[in-house]
């Protein structure tokens, strides 16, 4: 049984309907990059497997099953047993999802508290293991931080600590590296993917980025104005297909020692 | 490649301190030292807060460094003022870098691109029209553009008419400030395109901002690789891959995400984060994140010398010529 | 057409501004509403007399007609608010709009004589002016725009500098636009809209303080007919001739309220963010 299916889906926002015959198969430890330009729809999809649909926004056809339960549908209860247990997801700015007035510790404590019954010491020794756990240095200091205190990329590795705390099958990565320099994104992308070589993690990566596309996904997603152009293993997508849009995207990423303008 | 006597524009020990709290500095740039070539493009690259956009707003006259000169037409550039910098202005241009915000979203196209000429009585409002519909020819645009708000118009087409705008003057240079990283990547590809025509046909030197090495190497004929301030790396544009020496630069190499870069290899990022600008240590900037720091780099700061043709390193790693020290 | 579909569409603002024009009108046309009576002029023999025929408002301590000097009142009134709305607004505007857009030592200078001006309670520091001065509706402009300027100059100044670091004023300057034009095509257009709707609805506040200098004595003197000097000489007949307070007090009621809502009105249709 696949980890996760997404069938035939249709996501409207009242009767405009904006991703149409989405489909997506996902094995446990799998990673697949969905790509796409502004306007494809890429994170529409992420949103909606979350149930995260922002006002109006619902599926209108089709199905999602995560282990061959259907994801729509579920009572809030069902959704707060699945989100954080199961499914987490990290944004573009997981600074800008927290709290700017409280400690990153508060923070973190409250969100522990919302999963598990423990005190707040207890919760709060748990989110400083879990940050050292994700090899972040000083992790003691970060609890104590605000979240303007630290940078992008440190606070991307807080959001992706946050959302590993209870090791959940499947992450959902939303644009996470975008924010961020070069040399930040390089050590991101390493701690995902060590997240899929020591926890099994699954993920499911959105991007604009051609090359982090490749370099993590074992299968590539190409989307276009909400429908899906062209999917299929790395080395089919890079290689062997020929989808024109999907030749193009690839035609556009500049390569290093490769064609030149000049 | 490069001849003295191409040298349009140089700036010598240009360096920009901002005071900050706490009695504390805030260096932007240090005794930075680049040449731009005649009809050739420079390509600054850096992380945020380097210094890369902060450096290039010198050149036409949005900030002013706090030491250091900029020769162009035998002049300090730095020291215009009043009249004769107005009249400079016309040499050199800049396109911004986000094309939703560098409008006035009341003008139409036409009079955002004729701005620059009726402001040097260069045409008569009456020649508006057709003026308009020649610029944008040049950008690829059709000419019924003209009568547009930027709002009603995509990302890729807002960039063409900022560059037609930049062009609107017929500079010798223009600044490019991170020209295409607001922009799909398709688009991207066309801009550049664009902005290679337009330097081939007119003789333009462009200086381009960029974060991103991969994009920038693949047009730009020179390269300077800028951290905390300081230049690190300039050398000619096809040698970045194979040749770069400076451990940032190879570390930025490294952080390429490439469609054809080897994908069993693992992915080695530099650890740690770029330090405050505030209070520069001693030394090499790069000391703390260099894998090769020695007891040298922690006292001195490198300076940028000769390592191969038109190649040159701040690094106590490299003596002159080029062989490991 | 496209007029009518205009008045039908803002129904408030239609009826304020008919209203509105209604009392300018009435200030204008004073001599043939009163029928050619003397608002200056009256008779001892028919003072403080109750409203009849002859005077619909009765007539005041000095024989004069009330309904008179109350339709001609307006001119006052009216003429006084709209210079002293006039002055401060441009005042306000063009110190706010320096400030906000060189910075650094004009924009201290400024905001620290705003901040001075704001720091006195608004009325008083009139009265103090006005007094120093001498009383006269002049005057009494002069005293409240000093202390009514600095809202104007303050909101003039956050409107620009909401832009004046933006990308597009930025290329605006790189491209060659010398600093004039710059304050007249890019500054002043994005302060506009919001300016104009202040001074609209603060044309009651400012009749009121008017009223208020007048009351006291520190504006218009007598025997010019104005709201606000009436309500000071009526004021000892409040018991026996009440009339002489209430018609003017009404007036004043009755026009500030309406451009009070006039402005109002004003702003749903002018507020940027109700454009396109």
């Amino acid at each position: 049984m696949a980890l996760l299916e997404i069938q035939h889906v249709d996501i409207s926002y009242g009767n405009r309907v904006t991703v149409t015959d989405s489909n997506l198969t996902l094995e446990q430890g799998e990673i697949c990059s969905i790509v796409g330009e502004s306007g494809s729809g890429k994170t529409t999809v992420i949103r909606a497997v979350l149930g995260l649909l922002p006002g109006g926004g619902r599926v209108s056809a089709g199905d999602i099953l995560f282990e061959g339960k259907s994801l729509l549908g579920l009572s809030q209860k069902e959704w707060r047993a699945l989100r954080g247990h199961d499914i987490s997801m990290i944004f573009q700015d997981s600074g800008a999802m927290m709290n700017q007035t409280r400690l990153i510790g508060s923070s973190f404590v409250e969100y522990i508290r919302t999963h598990e019954e423990l005190s707040k010491q207890e919760a709060w020794k748990k989110g400083a293991d879990m940050l050292a756990r994700m090899r972040l240095p000083d992790s003691d200091r970060i609890m104590r931080s605000y979240p303007f205190q630290l940078s992008g990329g440190m606070r991307q590795r807080v959001g992706i600590a946050m959302g590993m705390t209870y090791q959940p099958k499947l992450l959902l990565a939303d644009e996470p590296t975008s924010a961020l320099d070069v040399t930040t994104q390089a050590q991101i992308v390493r701690q995902m993917m060590e997240l899929r070589d020591e926890y099994g993690t699954s993920i499911i990566l959105v991007t604009h980025d051609l090359g982090v596309a490749a370099y993590m996904g074992d299968k590539i997603v190409v989307m276009k104005n909400g429908r899906i152009e062209d999917a299929g293993d790395r080395g089919h997508m890079l290689h062997e297909t020929d989808n024109a849009y999907t030749q193009l995207l690839l035609d556009a990423v500049p390569s290093l020692g490769g064609k030149r303008y000049v | 490649m490069f001849d003295e006597k191409d040298i349009i524009l140089e700036a010598k020990h240009v360096t920009r301190r901002f005071p900050a709290a706490g009695g504390r500095e805030l260096t932007a740039c240090n005794d930075v030292n680049l040449k731009l070539y005649r009809g050739r493009t420079l390509g600054l690259v850096g992380e945020s807060g380097c210094g890369k956009s902060t450096f290039m707003r010198f050149l036409v006259w949005l900030d002013t460094p706090t030491e250091g000169e900029i020769i162009y037409k035998g002049k300090d550039i730095t020291k215009l003022r009043g009249q004769e910098l107005w009249e400079n202005r016309q040499h050199i241009q800049m396109v911004f870098q986000d094309p939703s915000t560098s409008f006035n979203p009341k003008m139409r196209i036409k009079d955002i691109v004729c701005e620059p000429l009726l402001n040097y009585g260069r045409i008569k409002p009456s020649e508006k029209d057709a003026k308009a519909r020649e610029l944008l020819e040049m950008v690829e645009l059709p000419g019924d553009f003209a009568d547009r708000f930027p709002h009603n118009m995509s990302g890729g087409q807002r960039q063409r008419v900022a560059i037609a705008r930049a062009l609107a003057l017929e500079p010798e240079i223009i600044v490019m400030d991170e020209a295409t990283s607001a922009l799909d990547v398709s688009v991207q590809k066309t801009i550049i395109e664009l902005i290679t025509r337009l330097q081939r046909e007119k003789g333009i030197t462009i200086g381009f901002i960029c974060h991103n090495l991969g994009l920038i190497q693949s047009f730009a004929h020179q390269v300077a690789v800028m951290y905390l301030g300081n230049i690190v790396e300039v050398m000619p544009g096809e040698i970045v891959s194979k040749q770069a020496m400076h451990p940032y630069t190879k570390a930025l190499i490294a952080s390429v995400f490439d469609t054809k870069m080897d994908f069993s290899k693992k992915i080695d990022p530099i650890r740690g984060e770029p330090p405050s600008p505030l209070d520069l240590p001693t030394g090499c900037p790069f000391q703390d994140r260099c894998d090769r720091c020695m007891e040298l780099c922690r006292r001195e700061r490198p300076a940028l010398h000769e390592v191969g043709p038109e190649h040159e390193v701040a690094c106590h790693l490299f003596a002159k010529g080029g062989e490991e020290a | 057409m496209k007029k009518k579909n205009f008045f039908l569409r803002y129904p408030g603002f239609t009826l304020f501004a008919i209203l509105a024009l209604l009392i300018v009108l009435a200030a204008v046309f004073a001599p043939q509403l009163t029928h050619g009576v003397n608002p200056t002029k009256g008779s001892l023999a028919e003072a403080i007399m109750p409203p009849s025929a002859e005077h619909p408002f009765g007539t005041d301590k000095m024989g004069r007609d009330v309904f008179t000097r109350v339709i001609y009142g307006a001119r006052a009134s009216l003429s006084s608010t709209f210079i002293l709305v006039v002055v401060i607004f441009v005042v306000g505007t063009f110190l706010g709009i320096l400030s906000g857009y060189f910075g650094g030592v004009v924009d201290a200078v400024i905001m620290r004589l705003a901040d001075m001006m704001m720091a006195f309670p608004g009325l008083v520091l009139a009265i103090a002016v006005a007094g120093i001065l001498g009383p006269s509706l002049r005057n009494a402009i002069i005293a409240i725009s000093i202390v009514s300027w600095p809202k104007y100059a303050r909101l003039a100044r956050s409107l620009v500098m909401k832009i004046r670091h933006t990308d597009f004023v930025a290329a605006a300057i790189v491209t060659g636009s010398k600093t004039p034009y710059m304050l007249w095509k890019y500054m002043l257009p994005n302060t506009i809209t919001t300016l104009v709707i202040t001074a609209a609805t603060d044309i009651g506040g400012m009749m009121m303080e008017l009223a208020a200098l007048s009351f006291l004595g520190f504006g218009a003197t007598p025997p010019t007919p104005e709201w606000g000097y009436m309500l000071n000489e009526g004021r000892s007949f409040m018991q026996s001739a009440p009339w002489m307070m209430i018609y003017p007090g009404l007036a004043i009621f009755v026009t500030v309220v309406v451009f009070n809502m006039l402005g109002d009105n004003l702003r749903d249709i002018l507020d940027p963010r109700n454009d396109e």
